[in-house]
């Protein structure tokens, strides 16, 4: 089947979205931008292939009877094997380059031990690991680096304890290595790998021998379909570094609004806050851009900005609009130039205030910054579409449904669940269009 | 450079070869001043009285220019840094900065050799409130004779009789002193006369060349190319016979590449297809001058018409250097400069340009240091929008301070905006489709 594909190659994360010849997104898959945006545009393509082959599978389960499992629960332990075997093929890539480096001699410990603390720190590695693929366990993120170096530095530390060496070695060569890891371009079998992972459920007693035939015709017929990439168009910062012809590329600013217009047909604002820019969009009924704002000069008040008082506060991104979600009491953090926030931070810390209210302070002071850009586009119409990581944070939401409120009135505002990609969406629409139209 | 010249058609050669030399030939005669024994006169591109200097037999050096030739050749970011090293605020207008940072690294001129301490200070444009407190610096500096021309500002969109009266009058009474008492020289109203007549002739030469831009396609580039046509009429050779034969030559370049039906000559050689026809407001950035230039028209987009390349004058509003009223004409010229004009006017001009070029959109390049351009242009970005119905948009970089020009960011924007006009234009053709 013809395939449309679109890539927004963001400055802290890489989206794609696969979307079939009615238009009809089929799925979407996404990485952290790391240094190498080819690497990256592969594995958000990969990732959003995988998501499409499991889109079609749960259509094709739906159509078949007599699972005892429902389709849901079929497609999330299916998934979880086939996440669990991606993630050993990254984490064997992984331990070669340790060991590499570890016999490298550069370290102050002789390469055998060293080599004898990482087989040790990857074996318990895999079991611990491999329990967050375990059906009911919960997964902090789906990046690779970030599941890995967690538990890395805990078996690490165990395991140097054991053999007398410093766990700051181990550390440094896991840093060294993770870097490479990411940029291994991915070479995932998909039919293997999915015939594997169903194997594999079977062996783990999760699917019964009955299921496991149904379920492997359909996922068979799925497997046969070709995904043809028909057309492939990139968007986002690293746009230009893809490979592909200048007809390819189209700007965020339009893959935006016209993804916003896909995801809510009556969007006529877009407000996009990103990790390193901030969008005000205005669109026409049909998705056109007509007027445009954003940040060039200087990227203060944009996403980055809540990355580096969560680093501040060592706190996790995730974390930061829950706790302002508590505040009770109004603080003003007058400065979005993100390193003075980090100094007034301190300073209200050190006067008594609550953590809570002053990142209360620091949400509404993003948002007031984006009220600016907004109005520069043009104002805020009905409906307003927020997109961009930002849009995923509570208490960003809170603050720009009060400030919108207080100076447009009630409006419809959206926030999608996948946000996150409304970029790839419009830039999947675009390559569709470029086709189809 | 010599080698870049003969990969051009030869006739481009000769204007911008007379340009070239013209320019260098200012700055010779400034840092000779020791052996030709010229009095120096300090004044700024809008509003300057170059005919009445020159009537004087003295020289014409301008701080921003000097300033702007700095950046174009990557030097200003480490003279606005010195500058800011003595203490002046980041905030500060960065053409004052580079022109302080420059003094601090021995006033060396852009031919290698040191600039002659001024003799006289002359301002006489006061609708930029920075220029004042410029000149108060560089007074301090220099302690030498400093005359200020009180320019009223058209708060009402007109320059009135009074207005124009009071400006007369302090030439009369305190220019014209002045000039004479620093170059020993009397006034001659006839020589004043002479040099207006030239300019009138080589501001009607301007003017078309400026105009010509109304053709499709446009023939140049009204801002960044128009930059080099402006540099004799906005220096120090307006009113000279140079400027007269500068501006002939450029013309009749001009006329061929009409007849030819080319595009515009870029750094990059002549341009591709013209996509995007532009209207420009705002100065440009000049540390990555080529660079932002590069930006439009390796995507076919044209600047057809700009209000910065009529800061040094607003001929092709209808103003004319008048040799039979100098004096008063004088007046009406510091009057009549761009940024003296209220918002209202400015949104007119603008409006025009929009209509009478057919441009596609207005981009703002909304600068970080200068007020005097930057405040208010929301607000006529947006009238112009509703009047013309073309879409606007803003860049933000800065003069001359390195530092706030982000490239790939000032191109995602760029290349954003291009998109969006081609894409409205798309979505308007298959209205009318649909509709047929």
């Amino acid at each position: 089947m013809k395939c449309f594909i679109g890539i927004d190659l963001g400055s802290t994360t890489t989206k794609a979205v696969v979307m079939d010849d009615t238009g009809t997104p089929l799925g979407h898959g996404i990485t952290n931008s790391r240094s190498n945006y080819d690497t990256a545009a592969l594995v958000a393509k990969t990732e959003a292939l995988i998501s499409a082959r499991l889109v079609l599978l749960r259509q094709e389960l739906d159509k078949s009877s007599g699972l005892s499992l429902s389709t849901d629960d079929t497609i999330d332990m299916l998934e979880r094997h086939f996440r669990l075997a991606q993630f050993l093929v990254q984490l064997k890539n992984l331990q070669t380059l340790c060991d590499e480096k570890a016999a490298e001699g550069n370290y102050k410990e002789d390469p055998a031990t060293l080599g004898k603390a990482l087989d040790g720190t990857f074996a318990s590695l895999q079991v611990e690991l491999s329990k967050l693929f375990e059906p009911g366990a919960e997964r902090k993120s789906d990046f690779f680096r970030d599941l890995a170096g967690t538990v890395y530095m805990e078996v690490a530390e165990a395991e140097a304890d054991k053999l007398k060496i410093n766990s700051d070695t181990l550390i440094n060569i896991y840093d060294k290595s993770i870097i490479e890891v990411e940029n291994i371009p991915p070479e995932v079998d998909m039919s293997g790998t999915f015939m594997a992972a169903l194997d594999s459920t079977l062996n783990a007693d999760e699917i019964q021998t009955t299921d496991f035939g149904q379920v492997q015709s359909a996922l068979t017929k799925v497997l046969d379909i070709e995904l043809e990439e028909t057309y492939v168009v990139g968007t986002g910062y690293g746009r230009a570094r893809l490979p592909f012809p200048k007809e390819h590329i189209r700007s965020e600013i339009l893959c935006h609004g016209l993804g916003a217009h896909l995801m809510y047909p009556k969007t006529r604002t877009v407000l996009d806050i990103g990790g390193q820019d901030t969008k005000g969009i205005q669109i026409d009924e049909s998705g056109i851009v007509v007027n445009f704002q954003m940040n060039d000069r200087c990227a203060a008040g944009c996403g980055r900005y809540l990355g580096y008082i969560a680093d501040e506060m060592q706190l996790g991104l995730h974390e930061l609009g829950p706790l302002a979600m508590k505040s009770t009491k109004k603080v003003s953090i007058n400065s979005t130039c993100t390193v003075f926030a980090g100094a007034e931070l301190r300073d209200r810390l050190s006067l008594g205030e609550k953590r809570e209210d002053i990142i209360a302070g620091l949400h509404r002071a993003i948002i007031l910054r984006s009220m600016s850009i907004l109005s520069r586009s043009g104002g805020v119409d009905n409906e307003l579409t927020f997109t961009g990581g930002v849009a995923k944070n509570e208490a960003a939401v809170k603050e720009l449904r009060i400030l919108v409120q207080e100076n447009y009135g009630d409006l419809k505002i959206n926030i999608d669940p996948d946000s996150i990609y409304t970029g790839a969406l419009g830039a999947a629409e675009f390559a569709r269009r470029a086709v189809e139209a | 450079m010599s080698a870049n010249i003969e990969t051009l058609d030869p006739q481009k050669d000769s204007s911008m070869l007379m340009q070239k030399e013209m320019i260098n030939s200012n700055y010779d005669a400034l840092t000779d001043t020791a052996n030709n024994g010229k009095k120096v006169c300090s004044t700024f591109v809008p509003g300057n009285l170059n005919e009445l200097i020159q009537s004087f037999g003295m020289l014409n050096n301008l701080p921003e220019t000097n300033a702007i030739q700095n950046a174009m050749r990557q030097q200003s970011g480490g003279m606005i840094q010195s500058a800011e090293r003595m203490g002046h605020s980041e905030d500060v207008c960065t053409y004052v900065k580079a022109d302080i940072g420059m003094m601090s690294k021995g006033n060396i001129a852009p031919n290698g050799k040191p600039m002659p301490n001024p003799d006289l200070l002359l301002l006489s444009y006061t609708g930029c409130f920075t220029f004042m407190k410029w000149f108060e610096l560089l007074r301090q500096e220099y302690k030498c004779p400093t005359v200020m021309l009180q320019v009223p500002y058209q708060g009402d969109g007109e320059v009135t009789q009074n207005m124009r009266d009071f400006v007369v009058k302090q030439l009369k009474e305190e220019v014209i002193p002045a000039l004479e008492q620093v170059s020993g020289n009397k006034f001659d109203i006839d020589a004043l006369r002479e040099q207006m007549r030239r300019s009138a002739q080589a501001e009607d030469d301007l003017v078309w060349v400026l105009e010509s831009a109304k053709n499709k396609p446009s023939p140049i580039d009204a801002y960044f190319g128009a930059i080099y046509y402006l540099g004799p009429m906005f220096t120090a050779f307006r009113g000279t016979q140079q400027a007269v034969d500068y501006y002939k030559v450029l013309r009749q370049e001009i006329e061929q590449r009409i007849k030819n039906g080319q595009g515009p000559i870029t750094p990059g050689g002549s341009m591709g297809k013209e996509k995007y026809r532009i209207v420009m407001e705002g100065p440009p950035n000049w540390t990555n001058f080529r660079e932002f230039w590069k930006m439009f028209y390796d995507e076919g987009a044209v600047v057809v018409a700009s209000t910065y390349t009529k800061v040094g004058g607003v001929y092709d509003q209808g103003f004319r250097h008048d040799a039979d009223n100098p004096l008063e004409s004088l007046a009406d010229y510091c009057l009549g400069c761009y940024t003296n004009r209220n918002l209202p006017k400015r949104v007119d001009m603008l409006e025009k340009y929009v209509k009478d070029y057919e441009a596609d959109g207005l981009l703002i390049n909304s600068i970080k240091s200068c007020n005097s351009f930057s405040a208010g242009q929301l607000m006529m970005m947006q009238e112009i929008e509703k009047r013309t119905g073309v879409p606007g948009a803003f860049v933000e970089t800065d003069l001359v301070d390195p530092r706030y020009f982000s490239a790939a960011n000032v191109k995602n924007r760029l290349e954003s905006y291009f998109q969006m006009i081609e894409q409205r234009r798309q979505g308007q053709s298959n209205m009318i489709a649909s509709a047929r």
